[in-house]
């Protein structure tokens, strides 16, 4: 599904954060073009 | 030597109008959008100090009902305000008008000025106040009304404001550093104020005499200083100087929300050392993030619920004998190489540390994690941070087989609590469970509970790692350690001493008669 798909990521320290999901996303054959993770507190 | 959680405090300060001037969605908001439909909509959202006052969070955070009774009243707490007291066992809500008041006795350098009939009438208020002395009330001064308009309208001092009207302002401490511009002096002052309340507090709760503390470690997540050293420090020892603990020196510790967990782990391994024997960790609270969310409570029609600062005190002691004890043979740590997937971060912090006592993660009575107030972040698309958390743990709990994937639900009630803290960064991580937890370990109700404390590093854009360390705090078994090494050497030598000279003396006794 993602697989050559561009991907914006943007995480969660108290869910996922994001170089968790670049892992994933990276396994799948996507380009992360941009990856951030937030703090909401 | 065990160190051990010999007390605590906990206090709040209701400051709306420093809000709606220092917080930084209120300020970025005015220099991109000054006509926005928030900030002409946001005064009809901020609370009383009454409501403040009755707001059940509050009124847990402060010690006067168990945070765990939060679950069993109706919601919204900011609809149903309960019967509330300012002055609970663990510390205070302070008004803004005092809080002035506050800041101006923290300040050293006549940065903080106050109307002179504001500060007759504040005079006498302060003066009820049982913590604050008259030494300290002797240091408030008045200026004239013109004064302070004239350092707002043509310096750029920050104004302070009681119900709209201009009694005081904060101004710069320099003309051409920005390091110490009128609202990074604001900032800073509001920290060292609370901070100051919250160890007064401290030394309150835990009947010790100013003279016995022997360190300061202080955790918020500013920075004094100046152009050429812009953290430089040391907020811990210029609270102490107000508050006279005069044997103590300090410093301050940072790592973000993470901080206060650190600093503790600091003031502890100082006790267990022998280095210090009375160490405090104490934080202010952050006037940046009031108001954090506040674009999303004005728009969803709840009121400004970040309208405190929040405080705290720790006095980590030699031990007692009695006082729960903090745990330093196996501590939580989110190293660099741990990874950051959630499994992996609370797996370094919890499965790890207790694998190596061989306990199980359902061996901890309470875990204490982010325990921001739900009903602050859940509007702003944020979640039930202390809830994310505790799932975690459970799945953990589950994977590893300590328990059925049915009972989740049951760990996490068992073993969590509701977050009933401000969100003011390192303020709610973890430590606010300290207070009651203290009692009830003491009390037989707990025998072992689990701070964590988290922090978000790559905020700062020098890393996009975050970090967390977490330590387990227990029931005192009562055996004081005995002294080794030196100490029991020269412990020794001083009886084999005074039993040569007494069996001198009987002897010359013996000899006379």
């Amino acid at each position: 599904m993602l697989k050559d798909k561009k991907v914006i990521i943007v995480g969660e320290r108290d869910g996922v954060p994001g170089p968790a999901i670049e892992e994933c996303v990276k396994s799948a054959g996507a380009e992360i073009v941009f990856s951030t993770t937030q703090c909401s507190v | 030597m065990k160190p051990v959680l010999k007390g605590t405090s906990f206090v709040l300060v209701h400051v709306p109008h420093i809000m709606t001037e220092a917080g930084t969605t209120f300020s970025v908001e005015r220099e991109e959008n000054n006509d926005s439909e928030f900030l002409q909509n946001a005064p009809n959202h901020i609370r009383t100090f009454e409501e403040c006052l009755r707001y059940a969070p509050n009124q847990a955070f402060i010690g006067n009902i168990d945070p765990e009774s939060l679950d069993s009243l109706p919601k919204p707490w900011y609809e149903h305000l309960i019967e509330g007291e300012r002055f609970g066992k663990f510390g205070e809500i302070m008004p803004e008008d005092e809080f002035y008041a506050l800041m101006q006795i923290a300040d050293v350098f006549d940065l903080v000025l106050l109307e002179d009939g504001f500060v007759e009438t504040i005079k006498g208020k302060l003066s009820n106040h049982p913590l604050i002395n008259a030494n300290d009330v002797a240091k408030l001064k008045g200026k004239p009304h013109m004064e302070i308009e004239k350092q707002v309208n043509e310096n750029g001092a920050i104004p302070l404001k009681v119900d709209g009207i201009l009694v005081g302002c904060v101004r710069k401490a320099h003309d051409k550093d920005e390091t110490l511009a009128a609202h990074v002096m604001l900032e800073n002052l509001a920290t060292k104020a609370s901070a100051i309340l919250a160890l007064k507090h401290l030394l309150h709760n835990a009947q010790i005499d100013p003279g016995q503390i022997e360190y300061i470690i202080e955790c918020s997540e500013e920075a004094c200083g100046d152009m050429n050293q812009r953290g430089g420090g040391n907020f811990a020892k210029a609270i102490g100087e107000i508050v006279g603990t005069l044997n103590a020196t300090g410093s301050d510790v940072r790592g973000f929300c993470a901080g206060p967990a650190h600093a503790i782990l600091h003031a502890s391994s100082l006790v267990a050392s022998g280095v210090f024997k009375n160490v405090v960790v104490i934080a202010g609270g952050a006037t940046a993030k009031l108001g954090m969310n506040g674009k999303e409570h004005v728009k969803k029609g709840l009121p400004l619920l970040e309208d405190t600062l929040g405080g705290f005190g720790v006095l980590i002691s030699a031990d007692d004998g009695v006082s729960p004890v903090i745990r330093l043979d196996s501590v939580g740590a989110h190293t660099v190489g741990t990874g950051a997937s959630p499994q992996q971060v609370m797996s370094a912090l919890t499965v790890n540390p207790l694998e190596k006592l061989g306990l199980t993660l359902s061996d901890v009575d309470k875990y204490a994690p982010e325990l921001q107030n739900p009903e602050v972040t859940e509007p702003a698309g944020a979640g039930d941070v202390p809830k994310s958390n505790y799932k975690m743990i459970a799945a953990l709990a589950v994977k590893r087989g300590e328990i059925k994937k049915d009972d989740m639900d049951t760990f996490i009630s068992e073993h969590g609590m509701p977050g009933f803290a401000p969100t003011q960064g390192h303020i709610p991580s973890g430590v606010p469970i300290m207070g009651s937890a203290r009692e009830k370990i003491m009390a037989g109700a707990l025998n072992r509970v689990m701070v964590i404390g988290k922090g978000s590093l790559f905020l700062s854009r020098m890393t996009n790692q975050f970090d967390g360390v977490s330590f387990l705090i227990e029931s005192n078994n009562g055996t004081v350690e005995q002294q080794t090494g030196k100490a029991a050497d020269e412990q020794k030598l001083r009886t084999l001493l005074a039993d040569a000279l007494r069996d001198v003396a009987q002897h010359l006794r013996s000899s006379e008669e």
